[in-house]
């Protein structure tokens, strides 16, 4: 048998065995139209109280999770203050005043020269300490950042590096992931995703040895979270 | 043939558990998971109504798995990943190890899953060259030493930090032998290092699945260590393996088991890193993957569909259950002798390798429920429990002396007037053999159980004798 001919075989049998104990031939017209009825309309179950509210409660909620979290939160009133509190986080935390961030134009604005920071744009290939990134959304109900990968805001940049300063605008932050999701299908369309979609809760950390909490496993020892406006 | 089993010798197993000093003292760190997982369910009001969520959104989507894995299927292929299917263990080692080679893979760098230790993925890798590098550190702790998970979040539970210095004194031998490793930091430091290298040599990452999604074709795991993501987006292609059970239809029903999923497993609201991967990297991504993969694995598990096993497939792998289980607590899991330990273990494994060889996990029960109680898809694994016994009784695997002693209690409990009768001679023996202490330390034939804990002796008189006398009362 060809390998081709196995594959189609594998897939067959599979579905007719599933089909089979359920007791169904799979071309039932009130399953279909189930089926096809939720994919489409999505529906929500249940949200959490917790991360509902105006922009000001959503903003003290995702802070305080956040900060649950390990995370450290600063805010900012401007995107133009935001490479100014990436310096001060860099200093204060004893780190070199460089930076890696992707090609998100939004830092492409910002005041960079003003600060003493060598900034690098791009991927990482595993040797940056520190990075930056640019939130496409953050949640209030549990202090979680959406992050998705593109050339604005490369993938990397939220794993390799030591140091991890992450940028929302206040605007972005929403009530929970149900909220992310309709900001998404607004960005990619229905049914469509980026190839990677990240959502963070602090920094990396592991409890593997006798359950000892420890952060920086193999992703940021650090995540710093900067509220812009 | 899927990973090999011992668990038929559950009984010497559990036996060298309980004498083990070294694992019993390992285990005592296990405790911590019960309060994180209380803290956090308090902390959610709404923790109750989304465990019924979760549990209607599993029901719904078995009960359409065939319309749901072709909607996925499809969805996958439009965002130009594939999708590949595997009746049995040995084809999805099949299928991965020749994705692997059609890659040109010398290493690959795995992500925790365990779905890959239940078809032996490691093993059919080195078999053919291509040396698997466990990346999660309690993972990668346990592959150092060849041994597999004790636990399906914790895999490492039964290690202390002494064990792990040797090992990682053992391996890496370019290290400095006179390096301190006598801290868990110092564990880490080292293991974050050595582990990055082979990070950003692998040539393929393989990553199991937390849940596909249907509607976007999306996979999505769950980690706190940020391995599962570099195992991902550093090497040439990305392999999914994730068995038929894993789908839910949308987005939305995906953060419903997710909510549910972090607080019943370690008691965080949300695990670090929650990833949603969907197909390859795009034509104008700077990293990422050059090819995406998920292999469909069935392994016995759509035969339990429409059966008295079917809730068992809304099991999320939590651990919640183990980490609740009394049996667990006092025998880690590798007494288990599979893959799966701990409750959900003693209902899945006799369904996926046969009551024959896994009929015995089910014994490993207290009854006590609190499996049930914590379980966030509320699957009734007591009751799953006692459906096996039943069989194994039905066609006669239980030992012989069990079978007796049954027959000679039904023998009893079949005369009602006999029953009382000797029953309530025996209450009153044993109390008075018990009056000094009020326990007894010995029985006859029995002492295979007071080898090891005290009987609490009986009242003088017999609960239905009292009840008797107190209705009688108070008619």
């Amino acid at each position: 048998m060809n390998p081709r001919s196995e594959a189609t075989n594998s897939r067959e049998a599979v579905f007719a065995s599933i089909r089979r104990s359920l007791g169904v031939a799979g071309d039932e017209e009130p399953r279909r139209f189930e089926v096809e009825a939720r994919l489409t309309k999505a529906p929500v179950g249940v949200r959490p109280e917790r991360g509902q509210g105006d922009l000001a409660a959503r903003a003290a909620t995702f802070k305080a999770e956040a900060e649950r979290a390990q995370a450290s939160v600063a805010e900012v009133p401007t995107l133009a203050h935001v490479p100014g509190e990436v310096a001060r986080f860099l200093r204060d935390s004893n780190c070199p005043a460089t930076v890696r961030m992707g090609a998100d134009a939004r830092f492409a604005q910002m005041p960079w020269s003003e600060t003493p920071l060598e900034v690098a744009v791009g991927a990482s290939d595993g040797h940056d300490l520190n990075a930056l990134s640019f939130a496409f959304a953050a949640v209030a109900e549990s202090g979680t950042l959406a992050l998705v990968s593109g050339p604005d805001n490369p993938t990397t940049l939220n794993f390799l590096p030591d140091n991890h300063v992450v940028a929302v605008a206040r605007d972005d932050l929403v009530a929970d992931m149900e909220a992310v999701f309709l900001k998404l299908r607004a960005a990619y369309g229905k049914g469509a995703a980026p190839r990677t979609l990240n959502f963070i809760t602090g920094p990396s950390r592991s409890a593997d040895i006798e359950q000892t909490l420890l952060l920086g496993a193999h992703g940021p020892r650090r995540l710093h979270i900067v509220i812009a406006g | 043939m899927s990973a090999v089993s011992t668990a038929s010798r559950f009984k010497e197993n559990a036996h060298a558990a309980l004498i083990d000093a070294r694992l019993q003292g390992a285990l005592s760190f296990s405790r911590n998971f019960t309060v994180r997982r209380s803290a956090a369910a308090e902390r959610l009001p709404e923790f109750e109504a989304l465990r019924d969520s979760a549990r209607a959104i599993k029901d719904h989507t078995l009960a359409h798995l065939d319309l749901y894995l072709e909607a996925y299927e499809r969805k996958v292929r439009e965002s130009g990943g594939e999708v590949h299917y595997a009746q049995d263990a040995d084809e999805a080692r099949r299928i991965v190890v020749g994705l692997c080679r059609s890659f040109g893979a010398k290493s690959v760098a795995k992500g925790k899953s365990m779905v890959a230790e239940e078809i032996g993925l490691n093993e059919a890798l080195e078999a053919a060259g291509i040396e698997p590098v466990e990346t999660d550190l309690g993972e990668y702790a346990i592959q150092l030493r060849g041994e597999r998970p004790s636990h399906i979040i914790a895999p490492a539970i039964h290690l202390t930090k002494r064990d792990i210095e040797s090992d990682f004194r053992r391996a890496h031998r370019d290290l400095p032998p006179d390096r301190d490793l006598s801290e868990p930091e110092k564990l880490l430091a080292e293991a974050r290092a050595v582990l990055r290298a082979k990070f950003l040599a692998a040539d393929v990452g393989i990553t199991g699945a937390n849940f596909l999604v249907a509607e976007t074709g999306t996979s999505i795991i769950v980690t706190n260590e940020g391995n599962g993501d570099l195992t991902q987006i550093l090497p040439r292609a990305h392999i999914v393996v994730a068995s038929i059970e894993k789908i839910v239809p949308t987005l939305e029903d995906a953060a419903q088991l997710l909510r549910v999923l972090s607080r019943s497993a370690t008691g965080q609201d949300m695990s670090v890193y929650t990833t949603f991967s969907t197909g390859p990297r795009r034509a104008d991504d700077p990293d990422g993957p050059g090819a995406y993969h998920v292999v469909v694995i069935d392994n016995g598990r759509s035969a339990m569909l429409g059966g008295a096993f079917e809730d068992m497939l809304r099991c999320i792998r939590c651990g919640a259950c183990m980490n609740h289980c009394p049996v667990y607590q006092a025998l880690g899991g590798h007494a288990y002798g599979w893959v799966y330990p701990g409750p959900m273990g003693a209902v899945l494994t006799p369904s996926l390798i046969g009551v024959k060889e896994g009929g015995q996990l089910p014994n490993a029960s207290t009854f006590c429920g609190r499996c049930e109680e914590v379980c966030p898809v509320r699957i009734p694994l007591p009751k799953m429990m006692r459906h096996w016994r039943e069989r194994e009784f039905e066609r006669h695997l239980s030992p012989a002396p069990f079978r007796y002693g049954l027959g000679f209690w039904a023998f009893f409990a079949t005369r009602p007037a006999l029953y009382r009768f000797s029953t309530g001679l025996a209450a009153r023996a044993l109390h008075l053999m018990g009056r000094s202490k009020g326990r007894l330390s010995w029985l006859p034939l029995a002492t295979g159980w007071t080898r090891w804990r005290d009987l609490a002796a009986p009242e003088r008189t017999t609960f239905q004798s009292r009840w008797r006398a107190k209705s009688g009362a108070t008619r």
